[in-house]
């Protein structure tokens, strides 16, 4: 039994659209439930899935399909589907004094200080523009997590950031603590000396996890967006947070991570870090430069901490699968970006390295740190592929994200070490962070897998199964 | 911002799980209730990144805010308005007569019957079909507003109303009452009578008494209507009680026959509606005196034919955005029904375009019912309506919000965004020509009027 509808002019956001369709897929009797906007991807998905979608569908109209075992299952899954949706739409005040919830950011931010307000906007990409328009005009530090947002709508925003003393955190940006408070995906971290300016989103997730693993904590991690240091932008959020860090009575230190910079961006950054008056190091991300743990252990030196290596657990495979190779599959770009330069080192370039958070895949859908579904069906496949000879994964705890994520992970997992496939992952997280960091790591290793808190560790340890195969 | 400080309070917009985290944190978060635009995304963002918007957007609100509106004459269209002979105005953008819907038709045959243009209704129809000798174009072209079918005729006295900060001056026509009358598209002999008396009796007494007694602020009484229950749009209780307050002493003493001023005095109180055609052109000045900044994006004009719906923005002049008028909903006279309405019809819609009427509708909940709504209905639609507006009239007071001044200034990026419609109060008129009122109720403009409007401001940045 099959239902498929289009519904026009309904829209709910897709974290809410995983959730409605998860529960309805688990009710007894439904065979399979998807309840998405009709984005290309969701389209093709519900192709994939043998559901037949009208013709002439495009772009915002929501798409419910149903398969079910019977007429009364099929009739149980719509209900579900509306109670589902019912929850999930927050019904407006009204009545005396009540005002219905603000429709735009202009309207929300209308009554509020701008001192001690900021914008958080996730909307999509092709419309996170105008919504982030609105903060920086109410002169609010502006997050933007939405990623795919064109490049000169940035720098339109940067630059109307510094006319209105806004600061525009991204877009495409992951992670911010600001004063304690963490924005986006943002491990709990203690308050401490150092302030970070961050391209990275991930990158700056596993700085502070280290940083907070050996007891230095943060004032503030302002993201900048991965492309701010980009001769296109040159740096416009970087120098203002380097500025708003400068100016804040409890940061000492100041750490910049990015990815090696355009050189007359780089030299523009530098100069100005050098007039604040604060010590300003960079953890730059690149082939040659020294990697996110050993950049940790030098603020913590600067810091006048004690550097400890971060902690590992060592996995139930010590042997590279037959003669097969190393497969990287990550939530993390920055993650990614690191396994992969360690590996080129020792391996060569042709290693397989997926970042599941990349840009073109999550159009139309959550990020992997969310809901890590898409790889863990890339990990079933990879357990059957004889050429795949050992997995490196990362996990990324902290606020926002799964969880559990090491739940989603497990069986995965659970099922390559039997196949005699080794298992080698990350996790970035504090013992603060609401997932229960030593718990994740344990459920991992029960599981069989190598567990390692610096992710550049976990990436030797890949490289040192493969390259004892080989030898 | 000038420090980094612990947030006391995060606007969201997007994911819900974002802002869960952040709330699970201890802070308040104010979390938008986004959608996505209804317009195109491309133009919204040329719009939205116009440097001039913002700074003309402010303009535009505090002309809005600075305009006056002062009676200063009544007299005949001829005089007032250079009316010739065979030359009409009517309510909304232009249309000719093939498209031309019931009620403006019969206003239309109304109108020739009246200036004595055709002595029967068909032979008026036959000369409105082939414009033979007549013409006729929107009040707006004038400046000037019209209720319903908004028919102006040479001989029609009209209100002369003046903004003397911005220069401008508006007219409209005098209120004939509800039920069987010209702007709601009847012709019948009583129509026409009534329209007589008016333009003999009931226009030279007013304009003695307004001559005499002089000028008279017309938006000091709508600020006091607005607290006094009557949104101005459809309910105009207290402003008409509160204007004849103002002319009934000139009146009695003009030495005109006591008859005639009992006669126009029981005319004017029998009729809750006649302030509506005083409300209407000083919301007509206050919407003018917006009009014409390069870069605004705040409507200044909301008006209908009975076939489409146009608006008219600031920083577009006087081009007009039209789709097809929408039909209102709400209660019927008598065995009324839906098929026998008329789509929107009217340019009434100035009172929502300067904050009032439907935008205000939390003001009158007296009313809620009879345009098929309810008491929190009314609150949230106009709570609803500050989303989609640049700012407040404190002038125009709203006192069960607080004193919250009417939500003024419509911004049709605003509009686009939040794919919220400012809400219009109206009358109905009957779909057949000579039928009049049916009912009244609430309408929208069509989206695609603001759509229209949006990418001829980008093509403009």
């Amino acid at each position: 039994m099959r239902h498929v509808e289009v519904r026009k002019g309904a829209y709910v956001d897709s974290v809410t659209l995983m959730q409605v369709s998860r529960r309805v897929a688990d009710l007894d009797g439904v065979d399979a439930a998807l309840v998405a906007m009709t984005t290309d991807l969701n389209l093709e998905l519900a192709a994939g899935m043998g559901f037949e979608v009208p013709a002439g569908t495009t772009g915002n109209e929501m798409l419910v399909a149903l398969a079910a075992a019977s007429e009364d299952d099929l009739a149980t899954a719509r209900d579900e589907v509306e109670a589902a949706l019912a929850a999930a739409s927050r019904p407006a005040t009204t009545g005396f004094g009540d005002a219905p919830p603000p429709l735009t950011v202009r309207a929300a931010t209308r009554d509020l200080d701008p001192d001690g307000t900021v914008a958080l906007v996730s909307t999509p990409g092709q419309y996170a523009f105008v919504d982030a328009l609105d903060a920086v005009e109410a002169g609010l530090l502006t997050m933007i997590f939405s990623d795919n947002v064109p490049v000169e709508q940035e720098v339109t925003l940067k630059r109307r950031a510094a006319e209105t003393d806004a600061l525009v955190m991204g877009p495409d940006c992951g992670t911010a603590v600001v004063g304690g408070v963490g924005l986006g995906f943002a491990n709990v971290v203690r308050p401490g000396p150092v302030g970070i300016v961050a391209a990275s989103g991930t990158g700056a997730q596993h700085l502070m996890s280290l940083l907070d693993g050996a007891d230095v904590g943060i004032s503030h991690c302002l993201g900048v967006g991965g492309r701010d240091l980009s001769s296109a932008v040159g740096g416009m959020s970087t120098l203002r947070a380097l500025d708003l860090l400068a100016a804040d009575p409890a940061t000492e230190l100041v750490v910049v991570i990015s990815k090696p910079p355009a050189p007359e961006v780089a030299q523009r950054v530098r100069d100005h870090a050098a007039s604040l008056g604060r010590k300003v190091l960079f953890g730059l991300l690149g082939a040659g430069q020294p990697d996110l743990t050993a950049t940790a252990a030098a603020v913590v030196a600067a810091a006048g901490g004690t550097w400890k290596a971060p902690q590992h657990w060592a996995g139930a495979v010590e042997k590279v699968r037959d003669s097969g190779a190393l497969r990287g599959l990550f939530v993390g770009g920055t993650m990614r970006d690191e396994a992969s330069i360690i590996a080129t080192e020792t391996l060569g370039e042709d290693q397989v390295m997926v970042d599941f958070g990349d840009d073109e895949l999550t159009r139309g859908r959550p990020h992997p740190m969310i809901d890590g579904s898409l790889r863990v069906e890339r990990i079933e496949r990879e357990i059957d592929d004889p050429a795949c000879g050992v997995l490196l994964l990362d996990v990324v705890l902290g606020l926002g994200s799964d969880p559990d994520p090491a739940a989603g992970l497990v069986d995965a997992v659970r099922r390559a070490t039997a196949a005699g496939l080794p298992v080698v992952t990350s996790v970035v997280g504090t013992r603060d962070d609401p997932q229960d960091l030593l718990r994740q790591c344990a459920t991992l290793t029960e599981a069989g897998a190598a567990v390692h808190l610096s992710n550049a560790e976990a990436a030797r340890e890949a490289v040192r199964l493969v390259e004892g195969a080989t030898r | 911002m000038t420090q980094l400080t612990t947030p006391t309070a995060v606007v969201t917009a997007g994911a819900e799980l974002l802002a869960d985290a952040v709330a699970a944190q201890a802070v308040a978060t104010h979390r938008v209730a986004w959608q996505p635009p209804a317009g195109d995304a491309a133009a919204l963002a040329a719009v939205m990144a116009d440097r001039r918007r913002r700074d003309a957007n402010e303009r535009a609100l505090a002309r809005m805010l600075a305009a006056e509106a002062t009676l200063v004459d009544v007299r005949p269209a001829s005089e007032a308005l250079g009316l010739e002979p065979g030359q009409f105005l009517h309510a909304g953008p232009p249309v000719d007569w093939e498209r031309a819907s019931g009620p403006l038709r019969g206003a239309l045959i109304g109108a020739m019957l009246l200036e004595g243009l055709a002595d029967s209704p068909e032979a008026a129809e036959a000369a409105l079909a082939s414009g033979d000798g007549v013409s006729w174009e929107p009040c707006h072209h004038r400046g000037a507003v019209g209720p319903m079918a908004g028919v102006v005729t040479p001989s029609m006295w009209v209100f002369e109303l003046r903004d003397a900060v911005h220069g401008n001056t508006s007219w409209c026509s005098l209120n004939e009452g509800l039920g069987k009358v010209l702007r709601y598209g009847a012709y019948g002999p009583e129509v026409i009578d009534r329209l007589r008396w008016m333009g003999d009796v009931l226009g030279p007494l007013l304009q003695k008494a307004v001559r005499a007694g002089g000028p008279i602020d017309v938006r000091a009484i709508v600020a006091q209507m607005i607290q006094m229950g009557d949104e101005g749009h459809n309910r105009n209780r207290a402003g008409t009680l509160m204007f004849l307050r103002e002319v009934l002493p000139a009146m009695i003493d003009s030495g005109a026959p006591t008859g005639e001023v009992a006669e126009a005095v029981r005319f004017v109180s029998a009729n809750d509606h006649f302030f509506l055609n005083l409300g209407m052109p000083a919301c007509k000045l206050q919407t003018r005196a917006a009009a014409d900044l390069p870069g605004s994006s705040v409507v200044t004009v909301m008006a209908r034919n009975g076939t489409d719906f146009g608006i008219q923005v600031s920083g577009t002049g006087d081009q007009w955005f039209t789709a097809p008028a929408n039909t209102p909903e709400g209660l019927y006279l008598g065995s009324y029904g839906p098929e026998d309405a008329n789509p929107d019809i009217g340019d009434s819609a100035i009172t929502e375009t300067a904050g009032i009427g439907g935008m205000s509708m939390a003001t009158a909940p007296a009313i809620v019912r009879f345009v098929g709504g309810s008491v929190p209905d009314a609150l949230a639609t106009t709570q609803r309506m500050y989303d989609i507006t640049v700012g407040e009239n404190p002038a125009f007071a709203i006192p069960i919000l607080e004193f919250r001044g009417a939500p003024t200034g419509i911004d049709v990026t605003s509009v686009v965004r939040s794919g919220v419609l400012p809400q219009i109060n109206t009358g109905m008129a009957g779909r057949v020509a000579g039928t009049g009122q049916v009912g009244a109720g609430l309408v929208t403009p069509p989206m695609a009027c603001f759509t229209q409007a949006l990418d001829a401001l980008a093509a403009a940045v």
